[in-house]
């Protein structure tokens, strides 16, 4: 199993490399710093541009080659170089790394675990009006893009807020700026605006998921051996549980990383619907300002965070078939 | 990203459409279990009706999407105005047929290129093996691993110049590498079966064998794939469109018509509904379809009563 999962992350490690590489020069090609520079009233002179973008390691006089290779050098010590505005990309990443993880963390856990119970409780029910309703639900959820379904929420809030006259449920920005009080009022804060962007991709997440936990979840149920679990006097529930849940989730944990990448692009269109100021308001952001460094930074964020779930899906798989560990 | 329970996934999904050239008449059974099922039938008739609109629907209003009533702004559906009228005056109608129209093409456009690239690829792959196989599944995974929001949004705007049709080879280019991996498994299992074998022993090419024998063979699971990925580039295109990365003004799809009226869905709400509306009922409408012929094409796989 450790030399499965040691080739898996040394694959894993080659690609995050090249697709560093390829966004950076990618980047470097598709954006022009230099007209950013321009733009500004007054404009400065080429001289001082020329200065400033060779200070910031993005003048495109310089070799792409050589100046991907400066980057590099500074990444693999935890610099990622300077934004345009001419500030720490990498004191920038830390700032928003928490803000985008936690929406991510959370869609992913609700997404995930109600997805899997509502998957495999409405197989156990098929053809029941519970079934039905779940079913009906999700196609509608999968039909929505998430940005839609964000601004949805986004409305209905604000309608519900309107009839009780309160702001009860608060949808702009990760926190209340104005807020003081004590832990437990910035954590309630923090809570509810948590919220709306959790539902809007975690419902999502959770109508794909349910769909592909159903369909496993009933090519496992008429398995002979969960009639021999049933046989030698495990209970209904626990063998539903320990044999067949179990042996339904494993080709989940391929649907997993996958639906992970549809997650992540999900939280980006969340993050600017609610004015959350993470990874993806910054790649959005910076493309507009023709900021190399930082575009670069995200989509390597992007890069890693993909990867991770997909080596997570990875021992999820081992964890869950004993064939794969030899 | 394990490919083995794909392989797994999809060795059964081969077997069903097996001799789908040999049994004459197959289509005909397909088409009547489709037919049965009401909600695939109810989402054919949805999208022929959503497609008849689009394109049709131009020609009902004496309104172009581009008009500017003065008369009229903001004002509610009427008459005049079927779908009211947004806040510089354009009629809402017009704008909704306008943009549904640009996004149902789009959507076709880049469902069925992104099929055709997918079953290129992944058969190739899966048939030729060693490091064809290799190379081409590390260009999947690097693409999957790349977000695509992030290359759309820098080269789209770059691509302004040469239109739409510039846009759907950037959706394109993201929309085939999960359909790719599940072909090249599927491939991997036919490439066993006797016939391709004999067919390599008389010496027929390669790519004869691709597109004589392979493909046929998962020709259900690509027709339905191309189905839902109409949806999926459909949603796509809005979300990009959305925040400004897709379509570009002065023409007009579902996504920019949504981001444009998203400030005014609480107090006028038609400005907002009619195309987010059209939007959702159009994806629900494919992915009914979609649905209906996994069914339809392989019955088993729908256990027990139904």
């Amino acid at each position: 199993m450790t030399a499965y999962l040691a080739r898996r992350l040394g694959y894993y490690a080659i690609l995050l490399v090249a697709a560093v590489c390829l966004s950076y020069v990618l980047a470097s090609t598709a954006l022009d710093p230099r007209a950013y520079f321009e733009g500004r009233r007054p404009p400065p002179s080429p001289e001082a541009i020329d200065a400033q973008l060779t200070a910031l390691g993005i003048n495109g006089g310089t070799p792409l080659p050589e100046r991907l290779w400066h980057w590099l050098a500074g990444a693999v010590h935890g610099d990622f170089g300077r934004t345009i505005d001419d500030t720490s990309v990498t004191a920038e990443f830390g700032r928003r790394l928490g803000v985008s993880l936690r929406l991510l963390l959370s869609g992913t856990v609700l997404g995930t675990v109600v997805g899997v119970l509502a998957g495999a409780w409405t197989a156990v029910r098929q053809y029941r009006l519970s079934d039905r309703a779940v079913t009906l639900a999700s196609f509608l959820l999968l039909s929505t893009p998430t940005f839609l379904l964000a601004v949805l929420l986004k409305i209905g809030a604000i309608k519900l807020n309107a009839v009780l006259g309160t702001d009860l449920i608060q949808f702009t920005g990760e926190k209340d700026p104005d807020l003081h009080g004590g832990l437990l009022a910035e954590l309630r804060d923090r809570g509810v605006h948590l919220l709306l962007p959790t539902l809007s991709i975690g419902l999502v997440t959770i109508a794909a998921y349910s769909r592909y936990q159903r369909n496993t979840m009933l090519d496992v149920l008429g398995a002979d051996y969960l009639r021999t679990a049933r046989a030698k006097g495990l209970s209904r529930g626990r063998a539903l549980v320990r044999h067949g849940l179990r042996t339904a989730l494993i080709p989940m944990s391929t649907y997993f990383s996958y639906g992970f990448l549809a997650l992540f692009t999900g939280a980006t269109f969340t993050e600017i619907v609610f004015g959350w100021h993470g990874m993806g308001e910054w790649l959005v952001e910076s493309i507009g300002k023709d900021d190399i460094n930082s575009v670069v930074a995200v989509s390597a964020f992007a890069a890693v965070v993909v990867l991770l779930s997909g080596f997570l899906a990875d021992l999820l798989h081992a964890a869950l078939d004993p064939r794969v560990r030899t | 990203m394990t490919t083995e329970s794909v392989v797994a996934a999809a060795a059964d999904a081969v077997e069903a459409p097996l001799g789908a050239a040999a049994l004459p008449g197959r289509g005909r059974t397909v088409l009547r279990r489709f037919l049965a099922r009401r909600s695939a039938l109810a989402g054919m008739v949805v999208v022929v009706l959503l497609f008849v609109l689009a394109f049709a629907g131009p020609f009902l209003t004496h309104w172009s999407y581009s008009d500017i009533d003065y008369t009229a702004l903001r004002s509610a559906p009427s008459a005049e105005h079927w779908f009211g009228t947004n806040r510089i005056g354009q009629d809402v109608f017009a704008q909704t047929v306008r943009g549904l129209q640009k996004s149902l093409l789009i959507g076709l456009l880049v469902g069925l290129v992104a099929t055709v690239l997918a079953a290129a690829v992944g058969a190739g792959a899966g048939y030729f093996g060693g490091w064809t196989d290799r190379s081409l599944m590390f260009l999947v995974d690097l693409l999957l691993v790349f977000p695509s929001f992030l290359i759309i949004a820098i080269v789209a705007p770059r691509l302004r110049a040469t239109g739409w049709l510039a846009f759907v080879g950037l959706l394109t280019l993201f929309a085939w590498m999960i359909t790719a991996r599940v072909v090249r498994s599927m491939t991997l299992s036919l490439r066993e079966r006797e016939f391709v074998r004999a067919a390599q022993y008389m010496g027929v090419h390669p790519a004869r064998i691709i597109v004589r024998h392979i493909l046929p063979n998962i020709a259900s699971f690509l027709i339905i794939d191309a189905t839902i990925a109409v949806g999926g580039a459909v949603m796509s295109e809005t979300a990009l469109s959305y925040f400004g990365f897709g379509v570009q003004s002065p023409d007009v799809s579902l996504g920019t018509l949504i981001a444009d009226n998203t400030g005014a869905a609480v107090t006028y709400p038609w400005m907002f509904f009619f195309a987010a509306g059209l939007l959702v009922v159009f994806v629900l409408a494919v992915n009914l379809i979609g649905d209906g012929l996994r069914d339809a094409f392989d019955p088993t796989a729908r256990k027990a009563r139904s």
